[in-house]
């Protein structure tokens, strides 16, 4: 069982890595990129002023760095929820009626195209262009979990049950 | 001998020799290619694709990335060439809010004059969908996002020539925008206001902010007496508005427009800038006699004040206490001003006209500002006054010269040559050598001093004394010989900064101009005046002498001190509040921050936080403390700086720390 106090030395700990992975690139800003990504995975996104003590320790300007980060599609600036949902809105899917279902699941989280993750933390809504796996279409995937041939009603059951899941869990770490 | 390299432009026969690329060769061939994101004091973007040629056995290229070679034969204006370049313009007006009647650039925007040099008439793309919020949270510019083309040459020149790096991209694609960091307002982030962004925007996305509203109606209220104070970078640029050539002297002409426009008094910022020279020449004097505090910094411009008082808390004390002679003369004026003219303080309105951007923000800083009165109430610049002239429907071709009101109306030369790069130190040479020397200098003239390379040093012998001068314009350039005066590699006795290339003459909010000749033609204009004028050093200004003798009393004395100088103050240029690392849940809980800002960082400020999160650890203190990691306190000189409860410990290391946490949790819980 994770204790509160453990949960506490996360943050701190996720401080000192950050100032690890400084380190080992070396303080060197040519590195940004790289620096950004391991420091992506501790955080699963980048807070602003994480973003601002690497601009400093680097001796570049924030502006500098937060042009990159929101550069790549790869890095997130808010943060994400515990289940990345992505829909695909490739050609393929998307004639395959990909909309109607980021509609349904907009309508069921209660998020929209802005505010893309649930107040809970639960969930995250992207959409993507194509998964590369058109034989299967629409596609959407869970985390890593690829879901084919969805429609809006189908989407809706397999939320639901991440929903019963998560509520389990709940019961057994209280 | 190198033989003259040669290419065929059109089929003409063209030389070349050591231009930097295609495009300049082009140019100084008399053909004008069409740019956007091309400046010849930035580094080569090609993003616009404006100035592409057609080149033999090559193709279609942008001509301002690639070198001439020889015997290459390159076509200019093709049917294709010109074709794909109104496709350009028209996908750049397609994204572009055009309301050029109420735009602040209209008839000095490019856009606006190549669409039409290049006949691009109606758009036939969409046009932009979201319109995005104007930041005007600054008090020198104002950003229109909607109104820009994405060239990136105020990013580069933020970066390049300012080293500050303020703007940048943001996101990509269809997304993508310039904007402050984290897509903030340009007010809470490092900006030092010198507009030299604004200066080379082709469009209206980031444009000087205009005062001249607020100007107008102090000059309608009969109850007020407005006062105008004319910088010497302005008399030499305004014409350019008018259709003159720049460096054409129109100090008359302005007297003549500001008493049409109302100005009850007009009065010269270089009267103020010669009691600069005395007061700055005596402080460098009595420092050199000690030892103390050099090299000199300059402190006329507030850019470069700002920038100090941002990056170099630690050499704060090597800039000159004097202010600028805006903020001089605004003291000044509202201190002698209403004995001499019967009038009440609060009925005297100080408007200063300024070459500069930076000069609003320095206006409004909280030491210019006396019992709620601030020293100088408006700033305008060079294009606010033009502004101003033409609404009033003045002819500024045709009006008859005034001279300026005394008594701050007289200067020397001295103080008109402040407005150029190697200005201010001239004028402080002139009046050192003749107090060093005891001897009277028959030349004022010190040539060597003048010149327009970003970095330049001089040594001038009086007698046994050996004054080292460097002089820099561009703040990338300041930081340079900052890092040479923090490591002791500079052995200068003064550095003059000014933070816009070329000094004040080629200030944000001097008229609009992009090519390169136009800011050593006004530099000219200013040595023209220094020569017409009768006298050329501070120290022979009569009337400065006057106000001496009646007013101030000794230079660097009492009175001096409290109305012609200042202080600094370290200043954070990160806005961010800082995070958490560790966050007890006790309900009385120790707040602890440790800075881990620049100024710290590199005093090993994150290294005693790692120390103490693991001692916290360790004690098993999570639940009773708040720890944060912040951004600058404002103490970098001081730091690593770390506060503990209300307790702001300087030079803070491990066990002072320590001490300091375990003491206040003491008291935390016998509470
Ligand atoms: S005003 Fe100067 S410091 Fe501010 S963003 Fe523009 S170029 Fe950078
Ligand atoms: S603000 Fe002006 S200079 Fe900067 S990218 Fe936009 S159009 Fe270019
Ligand atoms: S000027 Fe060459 S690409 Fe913009
Ligand atoms: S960096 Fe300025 S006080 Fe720490």
């Amino acid at each position: 069982m994770i204790t509160a106090i453990e949960k506490k030395m996360d943050t701190a700990r996720k401080f000192e890595r950050v100032c690890a992975i400084l380190e080992d690139y070396n303080y060197d800003p040519g590195k940004l990129i790289p620096i950004l990504q391991a420091v992506q995975e501790e955080y699963r996104y980048l807070p602003e002023p994480v973003l601002t003590f690497i601009a400093t320790s680097l001796g570049l300007s924030p502006a500098k760095v937060y042009g990159v980060a929101t550069f790549y599609a790869h890095f997130a600036l808010k943060p994400k929820g515990k289940y990345v949902i992505k829909v695909c809105d490739g050609t393929a899917c998307h004639v395959k009626d990909s909309m109607p279902i980021v509609k349904a699941i907009q309508k069921k989280l209660r998020i929209t195209e802005n505010e893309n993750t649930t107040g809970d933390m639960l969930f995250t809504l992207e959409t993507v262009s194509c998964l590369g796996a058109c034989g299967l279409a629409p596609v959407v995937v869970i985390n890593e979990t690829v879901h084919s041939l969805m429609n809006p009603a189908k989407i809706d059951k397999v939320i639901d049950k991440i929903y019963k899941e998560e509520a389990g869990n709940e019961k057994v770490a209280c | 001998m190198e033989e003259n390299k040669k290419i065929y432009i059109n089929g003409r026969e063209c030389n070349y020799k050591d231009e930097r690329n295609l495009l300049e060769v082009i140019r100084k061939n008399g053909i004008n290619l069409p740019t956007f994101c091309y400046h010849s004091e930035l580094s080569v973007y090609g993003a616009c694709r404006l100035c592409i040629v057609d080149i033999e056995n090559k193709g279609i290229v942008s001509s301002c990335s690639i070198k001439p070679e020889p015997e290459m034969r390159v076509k200019t204006h093709t049917t294709e060439l010109r074709g794909i370049r109104k496709i350009s313009m028209e996908l750049l007006l397609a994204n572009h809010s055009k309301e050029c009647t109420s735009c602040g650039k209209s008839l000095n925007c490019k856009l606006q004059d190549l669409a039409s040099s290049l006949g691009v008439g109606d758009v036939r793309f969409k046009k932009r969908e979201k319109l995005i919020p104007l930041d005007t949270s600054s008090q020198a510019l104002v950003r229109d996002p909607n109104k820009c083309i994405l060239c990136g040459d105020c990013v580069r020149a933020c970066d390049e020539i300012q080293g500050i790096g303020a703007i940048d991209f943001m996101n990509r694609g269809s997304d993508v925008q310039v904007v402050p960091a984290f897509d903030k307002n340009l007010a809470e982030v490092e900006c030092v206001d010198c507009g030299q962004c604004a200066r080379v925007c082709p469009t209206g996305a980031i444009v000087p902010k205009s005062d001249i509203h607020d100007v107008w109606k102090e000059l309608e209220d009969p109850n007020k007496v407005v006062v105008a104070q004319i910088a010497p970078a302005v008399r030499v640029a305004i014409g350019e508005l008018f259709g003159m050539k720049p460096g054409t002297i129109l100090t008359g002409q302005i007297v003549a427009a500001l008493k049409l426009m109302n100005f009850d008094k007009v009065f010269d910022t270089s009267f103020a800038a010669d009691l600069t020279v005395i007061e700055e020449a005596n402080e460098f004097l009595r420092r050199n006699e000690s030892k103390d505090s050099l090299p000199l910094f300059t402190s006329c411009c507030p850019g470069w004040v700002k920038y100090a008082e941002q990056y170099y808390p630690e050499l704060l004390g090597n800039l000159s206490s004097c202010r600028s002679p805006q903020q001089m003369f605004g003291s000044l004026a509202k201190d002698l001003l209403p004995g001499q003219l019967k009038i009440n303080k609060k009925d005297i309105v100080v408007v200063s006209i300024m070459p500069c951007t930076a000069k609003k923000v320095e206006a409004k800083r909280d030491e210019f500002e006396k019992n709620g009165i601030p020293e100088v109430d408006y700033v305008i610049t060079t294009q606010e006054l033009a502004a101003m002239i033409k609404e009033a429907g003045l002819d500024m071709n045709n009006l008859a010269p005034e001279s300026l009101d005394l008594p701050m109306g007289f200067k020397t030369g001295a103080g008109v040559i402040f407005g150029t790069t190697g200005g201010v130190s001239e004028a402080v040479l002139r009046y050192a050598y003749e107090k060093i020397s005891g001897k009277q200098l028959d030349n004022p003239d010190f040539k060597a001093v003048r010149g327009i390379e970003g970095l330049r040093e001089v040594e001038v012998n009086v007698g046994e004394t050996k004054l080292k001068v460097a002089i820099v314009h561009g703040l990338a350039n300041a930081g340079k010989i900052a890092e040479m005066v923090k490591k002791g590699e500079a052995d200068y006795s003064m550095i003059e900064v000014m933070a816009c290339p070329g000094g004040c003459v080629g200030g944000a909010g001097q008229p609009v101009t992009f090519d390169d000749n136009t800011r050593k033609e006004r530099a000219k204009g200013l040595y023209e005046c220094d020569k017409m004028l009768q006298l050329h050093k501070a120290q022979e200004n009569p009337y400065v002498k006057e106000v001496y003798n009646k007013h101030l009393g000794e230079p660097g004395g009492h009175k001096a001190h409290d109305l012609l100088h200042t202080t600094y103050r370290n200043r954070k240029r990160i806005f961010e509040s800082g995070f958490e690392v560790l966050s007890g849940t006790n309900s009385q809980k120790l707040e602890i921050s440790v800075c881990v800002g620049t100024g710290c960082y590199v005093k090993g400020s994150q290294n005693l936080l790692h120390k103490l999160i693991r001692y916290i650890d360790e004690q098993g203190l999570q639940e009773m403390v708040n720890v944060k990691a912040t951004f600058c306190m404002e103490n970098c000189d001081k730091g690593p700086s770390v506060t503990v409860g209300d307790n702001l410990i300087y030079a803070c290391n491990f066990e002072k720390a320590v001490s300091e946490i375990n003491e206040k949790l003491t008291v935390l819980k016998v509470d």
